[in-house]
């Protein structure tokens, strides 16, 4: 069996636009464990959703995988119809949104949108789906759950409304949790509790989970593993110690510089990463990062870095890092 | 001449929201809420989304009629009306040069027929600011270079700008008629991270420069705390708490700002370990419907009957650290 449950090799997908071909993502290699949380993180329209729906089979037209196998629970997805992607959506992946309202349906109520789910996905009669339907509305810690069973998605907060789309994501048991800046469009103390509440449900159920987010507070406080996207690449992908103690990519380094910290003590200038983000239309040649990036070397300008492993789980796409690690072999022989 | 630039004195802002005569609601977006900003100094205003933050901006500047208080600009009366008292009410025109604003989406706030020149240009002809085209255009490629811009970019049109650039041009339209004091309302939020300090440093920046006083209004309490040197958090339209900002972010008093500085997540996975999180129970009730007494006691986990009954008096507890709390002793 495979030791890992997604297992995802040199990914390359590439949007097919009027204005030309937008490489949204290039060779990127992802591999999670069951019951591990992995952060992905980087700006936005670095790639970070594309990669995620991506394993779901859910790419948007006019996208189109060109390159690179995706293995997920014993599937290649690669391989799959619609319609055992679909069997696969909801019973062994499923998603949340940053905002609950678009995926709720605003004129059926709670209940029937979570039986729904459950009926469509296991054999349970409707009786027992609504019993399931309240059970998973107590698991996500809403109160008097008879009540909202029978409420409209817009009498609830936001909060409330992601906890219910957790409920229904949660309906299946999945294995694989995927969660697209599921608080951006929540206040930090509702926040918390969403946070609080899916790490919760890890441990109790054991499901992996793929954070998707542009906040390394977030990352920090609940993943094991991150990715750090930029341009449609991992630049860096460690975990999260050593990605916060031992960065080793400029872009990693200057993201975890240019963020004030609510600790601090005194008042220090932030370092910002200068220039602006790359048109992914016409990206530079060589390494996306070269043009702000502070340590540019000529080669960089000229040819797409390679993989420098540090260890066995960390790794980055970087030309310093490569002749920093070619030197060092070298005096050590 | 006073320190104080801006006093604010149990300001009011309410919301008609339907029903009449004695059945008719309001919104209390603002409920007596006082405080002061000196000259050259930058004070922050936090809360969650909803709580006021927009309104107590916007009502101050007067883009919004308030409905109750007293608001002092530069040692000027611009604004009064005390319960029983007269309403008294300054002439805006001159005071709009002096006071500006800078809106959190850079993408709707600039529009989008309009070269960036001529958007920055704008409130020079308001105020009829340039006795020439020449120097209309000098002045207009002085505000882009202060900004972190060049000349080149004085054609083109906001769609080719990215966000950051976008947020850069409202603050050069709002420099343009040389103000002294800005609400900057959560002008980085919709950046990407990586920009964000960009723009940060150069709020700073300016600040020195040209000795700007700002309001400066966000959700991310880090980004406050970096740039203001006092923060003001505010729930359901009422301030909870005032003070110096390392003050306020290491002793803060008010059972609310401890709630609000727990659930910030560090980005340090040890200090991430080792944090014991208060979790507070519940959502933040609708200002339409606010809880009697004081607002935040149907979230907070020592609120008693008194909390119900009285609304906490705001007072100087300790020098310059104001806070509105009956059970100071028993949360701290
Ligand atoms: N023009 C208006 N008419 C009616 N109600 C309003 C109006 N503007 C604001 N409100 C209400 O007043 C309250 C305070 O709104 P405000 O925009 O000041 O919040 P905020 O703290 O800036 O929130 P956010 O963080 O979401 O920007 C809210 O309940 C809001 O719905
Ligand atoms: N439906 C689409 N059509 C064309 N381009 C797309 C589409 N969806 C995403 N892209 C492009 O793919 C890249 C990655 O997007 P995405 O994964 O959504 O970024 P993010 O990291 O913000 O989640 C971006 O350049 C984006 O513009
Ligand atoms: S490859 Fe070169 S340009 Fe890219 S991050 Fe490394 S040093 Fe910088
Ligand atoms: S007044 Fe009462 S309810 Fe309000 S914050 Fe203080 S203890 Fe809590
Ligand atoms: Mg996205
Ligand atoms: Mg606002």
């Amino acid at each position: 069996m495979n030791e890992y449950l997604v297992e995802i090799e040199n990914e390359r997908l590439s949007f097919f636009t009027p204005a030309g071909e937008v490489k949204a993502l290039n060779d990127v290699t992802i591999r999670l464990r069951e019951g591990e949380v992995l952060g992905i993180v980087g700006e936005s329209g670095s790639g970070k959703s594309v990669t995620a729906y991506s394993l779901m089979g859910l790419t948007a037209h006019p996208g189109k995988l060109i390159g690179g196998t995706l293995d997920f629970n014993g599937h290649r997805i690669n391989d799959m119809t619609e319609k055992e992607m679909r069997r696969m959506r909801g019973n062994e992946v499923a998603i949340i949104f940053q905002d609950p309202m678009t995926s709720l349906n605003p004129v059926y109520t709670i209940g029937n949108q979570i039986e729904e789910v459950i009926l469509l996905h296991t054999d349970k009669k409707k009786k027992e789906a609504r019993a399931r339907a309240k059970e998973l509305l107590e698991l996500v810690g809403i109160n008097e759950p008879e009540k909202r069973l029978k409420q409209y998605p817009h009498e609830l907060s936001g909060g409330m409304r992601q906890r219910v789309m957790i409920a229904i994501a949660l309906a299946c048991e999945p294995k694989l949790l995927i969660a697209d800046e599921p608080t951006t469009a929540l206040d930090v103390t509702i926040q918390a509790q969403i946070l609080e509440l899916m790490m919760e449900l890890k441990h109790k159920l054991g499901m992996a989970i793929i954070m998707i987010t542009h906040d390394l507070g977030i990352v920090a406080n609940i993943c094991e593993k991150i990715a750090v996207m930029y341009a449609g690449r991992i630049v860096e992908y460690g975990t999260a110690d050593e990605i916060f103690y031992d960065p080793k990519h400029e872009y990693t380094k200057g993201l975890l510089r240019s963020i004030p910290r609510l600790d601090a003590t005194k008042h220090e200038r932030l370092i910002p990463i200068e220039g602006t983000p790359i048109d992914m239309l016409n990206p530079p040649a060589g390494c996306p990062f070269a043009p702000r990036c502070g340590q540019c070397m000529k080669i960089c300008l000229r040819e797409m870095p390679p993989v420098t492993e540090f260890g066995e789980i960390h790794y980055t796409q970087c030309w310093l890092n490569q002749k920093q690690m070619m030197e060092g072999e070298a005096a050590n022989e | 001449m006073s320190d104080k630039l801006v006093q604010v004195e149990h300001l009011k802002q309410y919301f008609s929201a339907g029903g009449l005569g004695k059945s008719k609601k309001y919104v209390k977006a603002v409920d007596d809420v006082s405080f002061h900003i000196d000259r050259g100094e930058t004070l922050g205003l936090v809360g969650e989304s909803g709580c006021g933050k927009t309104t107590t901006g916007r009502t101050l500047l007067r883009l919004y009629e308030p409905t109750e208080g007293r608001i002092i600009y530069d040692d000027q009366v611009i604004f009064e009306k005390m319960p029983g008292g007269k309403r008294t009410a300054a002439d805006m025109l001159p005071y709009r040069k002096k006071m500006q604003i800078v809106f959190q989406d850079p993408y709707a706030s600039l529009d989008p027929r309009m070269t960036v020149g001529d958007i920055v240009g704008e409130p020079i002809d308001i105020h009829k600011l340039a006795g020439s085209k020449q120097e209309r255009y000098d002045r207009i490629i002085e505000l882009l270079q202060r900004v972190g811009l060049n000349s080149e970019h004085a054609n083109r049109y906001p769609h080719e700008f990215s966000g950051g650039q976008r947020q850069r041009v409202g603050i050069a339209r709002a420099l343009a008629v040389n103000p002294e004091f800005i609400v900057c309302d959560e002008p980085i939020s919709a950046l990407d991270v990586s920009i964000q300090a960009q723009v940060i440093n150069m709020f700073e920046d300016l600040q020195e420069q040209l000795g700007l006083t700002y309001l400066f209004i966000a959700h991310d309490l880090s980004v406050v705390k970096h740039i203001s040197n006092r923060i003001g958090v505010m729930y359901l339209g009422k301030m909870v708490e005032l003070a110096d900002s390392y003050e306020l972010t290491e002793h803060s008093l008010h059972p609310y700002t401890k709630s609000l500085i727990s659930a910030i997540p560090i980005a340090d996975p040890e200090v991430a370990r080792a944090n014991k999180r208060i979790v507070l129970e519940g959502d933040v009730p609708s200002p339409l419907n606010p809880p009697s007494g004081c607002r935040f006691r149907t979230r907070c986990p020592y609120a008693d009957e008194k909390c119900a009954c009285e609304v906490p008096e705001w007072r100087e507890a300790e020098k310059n650290h104001y806070v509105a709390c009956h059970h100071l002793d028993k949360c701290n």
